[in-house]
């Protein structure tokens, strides 16, 4: 072993859990249980779609419990906090419940305020000027550019989030899901769905547009 | 493959920590203790209920942060169910904390 103090990058040693860590790991992936790469997809995966899972858990339960939609309606951070999920005091949730005849949608006009602890990090378009200007001023443009066209019947209602009060939207269950598990009908409510730019659909129908 | 619900929502001491609502790892070990302990239960090596009672079981010891919680919750049902020995661990351990192995991560 080499104790060469010339090197540019002497290696650090790790800690011992970090080595600990590095030995399960490497006896794992040895026993042929997994592979390296594997791990790197399933961290990746669960850093950045874990954020909106929480919302979609919240608008499955409204739709297969009529008294917990009442109460989500009513006062958000309560409902959410029934479900297991954390909400920080002081900030107000606001949950807006789509209807045949009305859409909503959320921005931030001022910044880029979010319902973060039931959506996670909001995405980039989200915080970028254009969005936070057009949404307000040509809501039912910006909405095709998401490729959500509105019949001119369906009202479109602008929610204007602030540092007080966050808004998340309640899509309303699509047609052919009766049935299904809560569980599955998390898995269709995106986290575009709940900012309202998207409205949730059944996998198998949805190629045909 | 997709976010299994009931890793996503581990309750109460239990919970996952965030911030913003996205998962936090504090160091790059933090992230790979996590990424074996939900892949080895989604390749079927246990039932992630084992594992959730043993997370559950070692945060109540107190003491560790969360994630070494979560290491030594892993590590102890990964030698109950004989598929590493606790000699092969510290070993292996052993040579990566003299440098004398190339990381995996």
């Amino acid at each position: 072993m080499s104790h060469d103090h010339d090197h540019d990058h002497h290696p650090e040693a790790p800690s011992p859990v970090e080595a600990r860590a590095l030995a399960l790991e490497s006896l794992l992936v040895e026993k042929g249980l997994l592979t390296s790469e594997e791990v790197d997809r399933i961290v990746s995966m669960y850093e950045h779609d874990i954020g909106p899972m929480l919302g979609a858990r919240v608008v499955a339960r409204a739709w297969v419990d009529g008294p917990y939609k009442e109460r989500l309606l009513a006062d958000g951070p309560a409902a959410v906090k029934e479900l297991g999920i954390s909400y920080p005091d002081g900030t107000q949730l606001v949950v807006v419940e789509n209807q045949p005849e009305v859409h909503n949608v959320i921005v931030c006009t001022l910044c880029s305020c979010y319902p973060w602890p039931v959506l996670g990090l909001p995405p980039t378009w989200y915080k970028s000027p254009p969005y936070r200007s057009r949404m307000v001023r040509e809501p039912r443009t910006v909405l095709e550019e998401f490729d959500l066209t509105l019949p001119d019947e369906v009202a479109v209602n602008v929610w204007d989030s602030s540092s007080d009060v966050r808004y998340m939207v309640l899509p309303q269950r699509p047609q052919g899901t009766e049935g299904w598990t809560e569980e599955q009908l998390a898995g269709i409510v995106t986290r575009d769905c709940m900012i309202g730019v998207a409205r949730p659909r059944i996998p198998a129908e949805s190629g045909a547009r | 493959m997709s976010v299994d619900n009931s890793v996503a929502h581990l309750e109460g001491e239990a919970a996952l920590p965030r911030k913003n609502g996205e998962l936090v790892f504090s160091a790059p070990w933090e992230g790979r203790a996590f990424g074996l302990a939900v892949l080895l239960s989604e390749n079927g090596a246990y039932a992630w209920n084992d594992f959730r009672e043993r997370l559950v079981a070692e945060i109540a010891k107190g003491d560790d942060a969360y994630y070494e919680s979560w290491l030594d919750a892993l590590q102890s049902l990964l030698l109950a169910g004989g598929v590493v020995t606790a000699d092969e661990v510290s070993r292996r351990a052993d040579e990566y904390a003299r440098l004398e192995r190339d990381p995996v991560f």
